[in-house]
């Protein structure tokens, strides 16, 4: 419940980018200078400091105000077309709408494998991914999201594949919505997914997400990060990642409540901002029902791991 | 892309090199010799371009990087044959500052079509005007890559500057990443090419902000080092397409009234011009007369142009222009004799943005500290600003932007004899001194974070509505930044007359450089029928979304 609280937070954070309804100008906001009307007026004309008159500047004549501005109305806005009648309307169509295309319209790609790396710990070595891909404009994306965790030794321990509509919804936060398929040696179900993704104040990368699987189970994750650079290249990021469910979910070794959590902090050197080698240390626990489930099949709870790895875009 | 064998053989070596660059652009200059005439032929091509002795690929004009000056003569007309040799895109020339009919202005989709590859297109119009200006690209992102150059127009009568000399300086900034490279990293990473930022060392070493300020600026995602999108980790700073260690140099007779045209072609790049030893009278600003003003350093925004006169003695001089982030430099040399060169300075210190950067100028006049009131301010506050649509593109709005027009720049505060707009007076009388018969405010706004620009709010690719004028009328406009970065926002076919107090002598602009955090008035009388782009000279902002169209019609005409 308390992660729905969480994600209830995260998204009041986005209600705060939302425009306050129109305030009446309080005093104290008068006090500020906020209720000026829009209209400008103009500058009062620069005063001659003492200062300005040693630099030379005030040997000019003293210049009254200017006056002000009246307040017609504007004309209405006519199509954007006068070039038709010299040119031909055809010509002028195609250039026109390649105008306003080009301008703000285009389309971007990013493919950010933000973790590739080995783990090295308790219980055998082991190698992780976690990686994310974008195309398409400013408001709306295709994401690609991908993670996983594998054996050295060939057995693949789990991997998921989201695809998700990444819409804009502020100037940070992007909504997303889309399915998962996960993989691996056990239950591998579908889910829908609906989450969020976005930079909090402070720099923080948060994402979060709450999954329904084609057997009804509810799960949720929320996840953040950091980057602290010490120099222009070399940035320590912690990480953290907890996720819960909101049933248990005996297939696949869920119980309900928070089930697992994640820490972890990477050191990396960018190379080029595209390519950084990091090492770092993460720890991963299994908590609540999801621990004593663990237990009892015999597997650890706790997995702390040295990493070293790659991070790299393009 | 298809290199051709001109540009190959001009690759070949420096000393292949030279020929290809006009006169007035060899290392030494040797005065100006121009492209002239009733008929001007331009050629646009692929060529390499050898920097510092690193070669890129290019576009130039007439096979050189900026293309050669064009020379015109007031009350006479121009005829001016450009040919897109570009095998593959479209490509056009916008004559930057010049007043002429709409159709001749050069932006496809506004004035005209464009040039196909293989075309050529015949520019026709009288000249009314004189004074430095330039010309360049309005295809794609092609003006990144070299397709620019100086133009100079000769008054009809007396030249009220008196000089003995004159030497063209064409600023820009050449990158060997692709503009589109430029562009997707920009947008994949809005401070790709920041290489410096704050950092923890930084903070241990007592350097940059305090903790307090830099979490405060964090709470709002706000990064002060952000003053330039793309830095010197791209570009080579150029001065008519030399680097500095190139050192292009101009010549003078100790003594003599030496007039620089100094020209802001660059994509992305305001510098900040000094020369060491040397006053600067300022004589011209956007090609138009201004009352001399001495100063000892002016910041140039992007496509502006300064005319400004020295009078050097028996010695070499150096020409800086530092990008205002201060990650590079351009660097020229003013020598009496060839081979001669004078100490270059290292970079100053970089800059940091401040509170009224983020637009609390209101603020710094004593009440600075009511510090933590001042940050509780919310950076988005729409109410603010009524007609900013609330998108995604509006990262914040200035809660309190103040005329910045006396400031001299970022990073210029406590400099000594600094220009700023509120020094320039024009020399001649305002043609048209009407009181404004309405206002209009317009927000520039962004997103650093999602590298998206836009008038309002609005980017051009979602703009429904062109910004209207009727023929003949005048208008107040004012500009506010609600960014923490300058904006050069420049309207075609006018000058606009900055209201700074100087009456009927208001300085005429065609290019104005909004501060960040802060607001420019201008008063515009819309005298030229048809559509005219209006956008923010940098490039990639203009890319991004940073444009508009202006209607200008004769009055009751149906829309």
């Amino acid at each position: 419940m308390s992660l729905l609280a969480l994600l209830l937070l995260a998204a009041q954070h986005q209600h705060h980018e939302m425009p306050a309804p129109a305030p009446a100008c309080s005093p104290e906001h008068a006090a500020m200078g906020h209720c000026t009307t829009p209209v400008p007026a103009p500058p009062p004309p620069p005063a001659c400091t003492a200062e300005h008159a040693a630099m030379g500047h005030c040997t000019l004549p003293e210049t009254p105000p200017t006056p002000g501005a009246g307040n017609a109305a504007p004309p209405p806005a006519p199509r954007v077309g006068a070039a038709d009648a010299i040119f031909g309307a055809d010509a002028m169509a195609a250039a026109r709408a390649r105008l306003y295309a080009e301008h703000g319209g285009g389309t971007i790609s990013q493919v950010m494998v933000d973790m590739a790396e080995a783990r090295i710990g308790k219980g055998g070595d082991s190698y992780a991914w976690d990686a994310e891909a974008r195309f398409g404009g400013d408001i709306d994306k295709l994401a690609i999201k991908s993670e996983g965790e594998g054996d050295f030794g060939g057995r693949l321990e789990g991997a998921e594949v989201q695809a998700l509509w990444s819409h804009a919804v502020g100037p940070y936060f992007d909504v997303q919505a889309g399915v998962r398929q996960d993989f691996g040696p056990g239950p591998s179900p579908t889910h829908a997914v609906l989450g969020f993704e976005g930079l909090a104040p402070y720099w923080f990368d948060v994402e979060g997400a709450l999954f329904l699987s084609d057997k009804g189970d509810v799960t949720a994750r929320l996840a953040g990060s950091y980057d602290q650079r010490i120099t222009q290249r070399l940035i320590v990021q912690p990480m953290t990642e907890v996720e819960a469910a909101f049933q248990d979910v005996a297939e696949r070794g869920i119980g309900g409540g928070f089930s697992n959590i994640e820490f972890g902090v990477r050191l990396r050197y960018e190379i080029a901002r595209e390519f950084a080698p990091y090492v770092g240390f993460a720890w991963e626990r299994k908590l609540g029902k999801t621990a004593r489930l663990a237990r009892a099949a015999g597997d650890d709870i706790s997995r702390p791991a040295f990493v070293a790895g790659i991070r790299f875009w393009f | 892309m298809v290199i051709g064998r001109r540009s190959l053989l001009a690759a070949g070596g420096a000393a292949a090199l030279v020929p290809w660059l006009p006169a007035w652009a060899q290392p030494i200059s040797s005065g100006l010799p121009t492209v002239v005439g009733s008929d001007i032929h331009l050629k646009i091509a692929h060529r390499m371009l050898t920097v510092d002795g690193k070669t890129s690929h290019a576009i130039g004009i007439n096979g050189t990087i900026p293309g050669p000056l064009v020379r015109l003569k007031e009350g006479t007309e121009a005829r001016i044959h450009v040919t897109n040799a570009l095998p593959d895109e479209d490509s056009s020339i916008h004559w930057h500052g010049l007043i002429l009919p709409f159709h001749m202005d050069g932006v496809p989709g506004i004035s005209f079509p464009g040039i196909a590859p293989g075309a050529t297109f015949t520019y026709e119009f009288p000249v009314k005007q004189s004074g430095t200006y330039w010309y360049h690209s309005h295809s794609g992102l092609q003006e990144q890559m070299g397709h620019y150059g100086p133009l100079v127009i000769d008054p009809a009568g007396t030249d009220p500057v008196a000089y003995d000399r004159e030497h063209v300086i064409v600023l820009s900034d050449h990158s060997p990443l692709h503009p589109h490279v430029i562009f997707k990293k920009l947008k994949q990473m809005g401070g790709y090419f920041n290489h410096q930022k704050q950092t923890l060392a930084g903070l241990l070493a007592g350097k940059d902000q305090p903790l307090k300020d830099r979490m405060a600026w964090g709470a709002m995602r706000m990064d002060p080092t952000d003053i330039s999108d793309v830095t010197g980790a791209a570009y080579t700073y150029l001065v008519n397409g030399l680097g500095p260690d190139d050192n292009w140099t101009g010549l003078f007779r100790p003594g003599e009234r030496v007039r620089l045209r100094i020209i802001n072609a660059s994509a992305m790049t305001t510098f900040n011009v000094r020369i060491r030893g040397l006053k600067m009278e300022v004589v011209q600003a956007d090609g138009l007369n201004v009352r001399p003003v001495e100063v000892g350093e002016f910041q140039i925004a992007v496509a502006e142009t300064y005319d400004v006169v020295v009078t050097p003695g028996d010695g070499a001089y150096s020409l800086i222009a530092e990008s205002s982030d201060r990650s590079g430099m351009a660097r020229a040399t003013l020598a009496p004799r060839a081979g001669m060169t004078a100490p270059v300075p290292p970079l100053r210190r970089r800059p940091l943005a401040t509170m009224q950067d983020m637009g609390m100028g209101g603020m710094d006049h004593g009440a600075m500290d009511h510090g933590g009131e001042t940050m509780k301010h919310s950076m988005r506050d729409m109410s603010l600003a009524p007609a900013v649509k609330d998108t995604p593109t509006v990262q914040s709005i200035s809660p309190m932007p103040v005329d910045r027009t006396g400031d001299p720049g970022q990073g210029l505060d406590g400099e000594p004899g600094v220009l700023t707009y509120r020094d320039l007076v024009a020399l001649d009388r305002n043609p048209d001194t009407r009181t404004p018969s309405r206002q209009l405010q317009i927000h520039l706004t962004g997103n650093m974070e999602r590298y998206m620009w836009a008038f309002d709010g609005v980017k051009m690719n979602e703009v429904k509505a062109p910004i209207p004028f009727t023929e003949g009328e005048r208008v107040r406009v004012t500009l506010v930044n609600d960014t923490m970065m300058t904006h050069p926002i420049h309207l075609h076919g006018h000058f606009f007359e900055l209201v700074t107090g100087k009456g009927d002598h208001a300085p005429r602009k065609h290019t104005v450089n909004v501060q960040p955090g802060g607001k420019v008035t201008f008063d515009l009388t819309a005298d030229a029928p048809g559509d005219w782009a209006f956008h923010c000279h940098l490039l990639y902002h203009m890319h991004a979304g940073m444009m508009q169209v202006v209607t200008v019609r004769p009055a009751g005409e149906a829309a």
